[in-house]
């Protein structure tokens, strides 16, 4: 039993090595070998699943399975108890091998109460695992739930393996020796669900331990008590002989390397600081807090020893405001929010445009228009990031696809924006921004040198023989203009959002220069496109006839959605793009080379009518607005149809 | 002056080549004036001298001077100039504003600044109309007022740019006006020097738009009786022969004959007084400029400003913690090795 429990990584950071003894898997048998398994945790969103779910994933990368995580919760801090608005959920899919997706469908599903049974029984697996808190079904909470009659007792879960466990008064019962009042016991119950899966998926138990003892050093009865859950969790699937095995899903074999578990946020936040570290200019973030981008704001804030400044300002505006004056004086300005704070930002985006300053706006979608969603996924901003500005403002677009890419979207979006003078998007999201995975820790040394001079010398000669700085006279391949920071004796200039003279950078309503000035600044983000790679065709077979263009979170469903069409013996191309403006060089001859182009989106064909507009292709949409991340089978079963059809 | 590193300059070096296009007769001419003599008083460096503006006539101001300088957006100023000021502690940062763009479309960067005591220094050219959209009411327009855009009168309660500043417990506020370049120099000169966010409110003469605003107040015969100068230090008194004061009690702040209550009972000023509410009950004697107003430094009191703050707490976290090491950032979390 040993040998299949123990993990083969080791390097573990924490003191806490999951590798320690062999009391780490408990079953008494041996565990029934899985390929993956897809865990959903469900409960009120008092009942702290995002928590649980948290620590089960992390002590599955630390087993050293490939993972890939959907945290999905309310937009209030405390729905309604018990009803279905308030339902909270965390799905994980680990595996033994490499995996794109948390999952279609979860395999497992861990109801706290009836209202968490409701919201999810119809996402279960056929044949799947329930795993209720039978405690909490009496009359009142089946009411709640908009439950007629008992599903446990009716008959209406017979499909499903179920397992009735009275969490509640277990977890009461062993937390006793802690001291703590009844009403505080009864909180344990997630931890000591936790101890039931990690039985179950034979998880290591004293990484947990520690981790819980750490969380709760503040407070010891708390942390004895939320011990004494887990503990009492992980025994009973041991001793209670409900379930008949337990399983294991054996560490999969990814990339030789070293392996942290990031979020998307917390990669991008990372990124951003590499980002700073790579260009040798100081991070400036001027931020507001908003729902899901607050996470960058707080991680940067934790990092003021690599001389970042964070400043929680006043508003949207503000926000962008002090990071655009940041840059000006010789900063890398960022500033970091969602599609609301976007429409606020507008205006100075366009300041920064004009003024040709480096600037990063970090917009995590989420579902919109207006305050919409917050707590939910969407790519429904592309058009807002390329277009929302009055006049011709063009911006450069990076799109991370996976919750490690976005520390390397950063770097590459820090890179446009120093190189080129300009602003930035970076569109992540609320599925990539809150998902986690495995991520290979990348070798710093091989990151690439973003850095660019400061202009030091005066740049034009007046009739008169006189030295001058001009402002707006610009590099001849790059087209930027010099970026002349303040400080820097002879090189006084003015700027501002009125129209400039080409070159001396003065004031100027001339309608020619005016011309002039829009076409140099729409060909300096176009020229990007010979600053960037091209596409990568996925096109296995050569001779796919149908190519499915994604872009941003979506590109774990498209690729697993993918394999599953290959299986089946059908040839398709896959593109990705990371670059939306300018769009990779060789973008509009991948595409006349398909006869069908599918773009999956989640929004209503945005990219798809930018392609269409761009390169006259034919590409249909595959369009998904629920506020959930597409699945993989819904992929698979668009490409099959758009194959059918021809 | 024997210290060489001061530089010396003249009003010519601080004026740029840019044509000026403000109307003949416009308040702006002399606000600049004093602003392009005074820097060579404050030996100030041209490299090390930012002016940021929003939007309005008064905002094309930083492309006259010849130092550097951003014309931003409308009512942005103060959130550009915070982000400059916090990461380049170095240079000095002057915001050149309207009571438009200060008040009305960026009233909450101003609050803002001022609580957070950014070390800007505010000029809000106060001229009481939107002048650069052509003539409609502005947020410090008296009430009444007969515009484009009210035609039947204006019906909105004017702000008080100086108790609004008091109310964020703005470290720095006083008020002068476009007719007295001396008293204009040495208030920006104050403003200049204070460490932290100093807003100077000056009444500004719009004679295309609102010619005569500030007349009942500001012309040379009225100037003595109706002006109230704020010295710190010395009891606050005023009129043709200093025949009348202000006393300061628990209701408020009001103008009195000093033959009634003898000089011993005038309020003393105390400009840096740590309780604004003094020198707020100063900013309410007048209503508008039609009848005694004070002029002068309202409050000046030491407070740390925010981008000493914030940098403070910067270099602290690079003395606890280090400084930042990239590799140790990315294997902050559990890690583990694979093959
Ligand atoms: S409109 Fe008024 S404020 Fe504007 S420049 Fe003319 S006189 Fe001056």
């Amino acid at each position: 039993m040993a040998d299949t429990a123990s993990p083969p990584r080791t390097d573990v950071a924490h003191t806490d090595s999951p590798t320690s003894g062999s009391s780490t898997a408990g079953a008494s048998t041996n565990p029934i070998e899985l390929d993956r398994v897809v865990i959903r945790f469900a409960g009120d969103s008092g009942d702290g699943m995002q928590l649980t779910g948290d620590r089960f994933t992390e002590s599955s990368a630390l087993f050293g399975n490939d993972l890939s995580t959907l945290p999905d919760f309310p937009a209030e801090i405390r729905a309604p108890a018990g009803t279905l608005a308030g339902v909270s959920a965390f799905q994980v899919h680990i595996s033994d091998h490499d995996i794109l997706t948390p999952g279609d469908h979860p395999s497992v599903l861990v109801a706290m109460n009836p209202a968490a049974l409701r919201a999810n029984v119809k996402d279960v697996a056929p044949a799947g695992t329930i795993i209720v808190n039978s405690d909490s079904f009496d009359e009142r909470a089946l009411a709640k739930a908009g439950y007629a009659a008992n599903p446990l007792e009716d008959g209406s879960l017979k499909d499903f393996t179920l397992y009735e466990i009275p969490m509640t008064s277990i977890t009461l019962e062993a937390v006793k020796p802690s001291g703590t009042k009844p009403r505080d016991a009864e909180r344990s119950k997630n931890l000591f669900a936790l101890g039931v899966i990690s039985w179950m998926y034979t998880r290591p138990v004293e990484a947990t331990i520690a981790w819980i003892e750490a969380k709760f050093a503040k407070n010891d009865m708390v942390k004895m008590a939320n011990v004494l859950a887990f503990k009492a969790g992980y025994n009973f699937g041991e001793t209670a002989e409900l379930f008949e095995s337990n399983y294991i899903v054996k560490p999969a074999a990814l990339d030789p390397g070293r392996y942290t578990n990031v979020s998307g946020n917390t990669a991008l936040a990372w990124g951003l600081i590499a980002a700073g570290q790579l260009a040798k200019l100081p991070i400036f973030l001027g931020s507001y807090p908003i729902t899901p981008a607050s996470d960058i704001l707080h991680e940067l804030s934790k990092h003021k020893n690599f001389g970042v400044r964070t400043v929680q300002a006043e508003d949207e505006i503000a926000g962008v405001g002090a990071a655009l004056g940041a840059s000006y004086g010789g900063a890398l300005g960022v500033t970091t929010t969602s599609g609301p704070g976007v429409d606020l930002k507008t205006e100075t985006i366009g300041l920064a445009v004009n003024l040709e300053l480096p600037l990063l706006i970090i917009d995590i979608q989420r579902g919109g228009p207006s305050t919409g969603l917050p707590t939910k996924t969407e790519q429904a901003d592309l058009l807002q990031a390329m277009f929302g500005r009055h006049g011709e403002a063009p911006v450069p677009i990076v799109a991370p696809q996976t919750p490690g890419d976005c520390f390397h979207a950063a770097i590459e979006a820090a890179r446009i924006a120093v190189k080129y003078r300009t602003p930035v998007f970076l569109l992540s999201d609320g599925y990539l921004a809150n998902g986690a995975e495995p991520w290979k820790i990348p070798d710093v040394d091989a990151l690439p040198d973003i850095s660019v001079p400061f202009a030091t010398e005066p740049n034009h000669v007046r009739g008169d023989g006189g030295e001058e700085f001009w402002p707006y006279l610009r590099d001849a391949t790059t087209l930027a203009r010099p970026w002349a920071v303040p400080g820097t004796p002879g090189l006084e200039h003015r700027i501002g959002g009125l129209e400039k003279a080409d070159g001396a950078g003065t004031v100027s309503y001339d309608p020619t220069n005016h011309e002039k000035m829009v076409h140099l600044r729409v060909a300096k983000v176009a020229g990007i496109a010979r600053d960037i790679p091209l596409v990568e065709v996925d096109d296995p077979d050569g001779d796919s006839e149908l190519l499915v263009l994604g872009w941003g979170s979506t590109y774990g469903a498209i690729a697993a959605g993918l394999r599953r069409v290959r299986l089946q013996g059908h040839h398709v191309a896959h593109v990705h793009v990371r670059h939306l403006n300018p769009f990779p060089a060789n973008l509009g001859d991948v595409l006349v080379r398909y006869p069908k182009v599918l773009v999956p989106e989640m929004n209503l064909g945005q990219l798809c009518k930018l392609v269409r507009a761009e390169f006259l292709v034919d590409a249909k949409g595959l369009n998904k607005m629920s506020g959930q991340p597409f699945r993989a089978g819904e992929i698979e079963r668009a490409v099959l149809d758009a194959l059918a059809g021809s | 002056m024997t210290d060489v590193a001061v530089p010396v300059t003249t009003k010519k070096d601080w004026t740029s080549d840019q044509e000026i296009r403000w109307c003949p007769g416009c308040g702006d001419y002399s606000i600049l004036t004093a602003v392009q003599m005074l820097m060579p008083e404050l030996g100030a460096r041209r490299e090390d001298t930012v002016f940021i503006s929003g939007i309005g006539c008064s905002s094309r101001f930083p492309y006259y001077m010849d130092t550097y300088g951003v014309h931003s957006i409308h009512g942005r100023a103060p959130a550009l100039a915070t982000g400059l000021a916090v990461s380049r502690p170095d240079l000095h940062v002057w915001v050149i504003t309207g009571d438009g763009d200060a008040l009305s479309i960026g009233g909450n960067h101003l609050l803002h600044a001022l609580r957070r005591n950014v070390d800007i220094t505010i000029l809000l050219f106060n001229n009481q109309i939107y002048g650069l959209t052509k003539g409609q009411y502005s947020p410090t327009s008296e009430t009444g007022k007969v515009t484009k855009s009210t035609p039947f009168g204006s019906l909105d309660h004017p702000y008080n740019p100086v108790s609004l500043a008091l109310g964020a417990e703005a470290s720095f506020v006083a008020r002068t006006h476009d007719m007295d370049r001396k008293h204009m120099m040495a208030t920006f000169k104050r403003a200049y020097e204070h460490k932290g966010a100093s807003l100077v409110e000056i009444y500004q003469n719009c004679n295309v738009f609102n010619d005569g605003a500030f007349e009942a107040i500001l012309t040379k015969d009225n100037r003595p009786r109706m002006l109230i100068p704020l010295v710190h230090g010395e009891p606050i008194r005023f009129g043709v022969e200093g025949e009348k004061g202000v006393v300061v009690t628990a209701d408020g702040a009001r103008i009195v004959e000093v033959a009634d209550v003898g000089e011993g009972a005038l309020a003393v000023h105390d400009e840096a007084r740590p309780d604004p509410s003094v020198a707020f009950a100063l900013s309410r004697l007048a209503d508008g400029p039609t009848s005694p107003t004070p002029i002068g430094v309202f409050r000046a009191v030491e407070r740390a400003d925010y981008g000493s703050l914030v940098n403070s707490q910067v270099l602290r976290a690079s003395d606890q913690k280090g400084p930042g090491d990239l590799d140790a950032l990315l294997a902050s979390g559990a890690t583990w090795t694979v093959g």
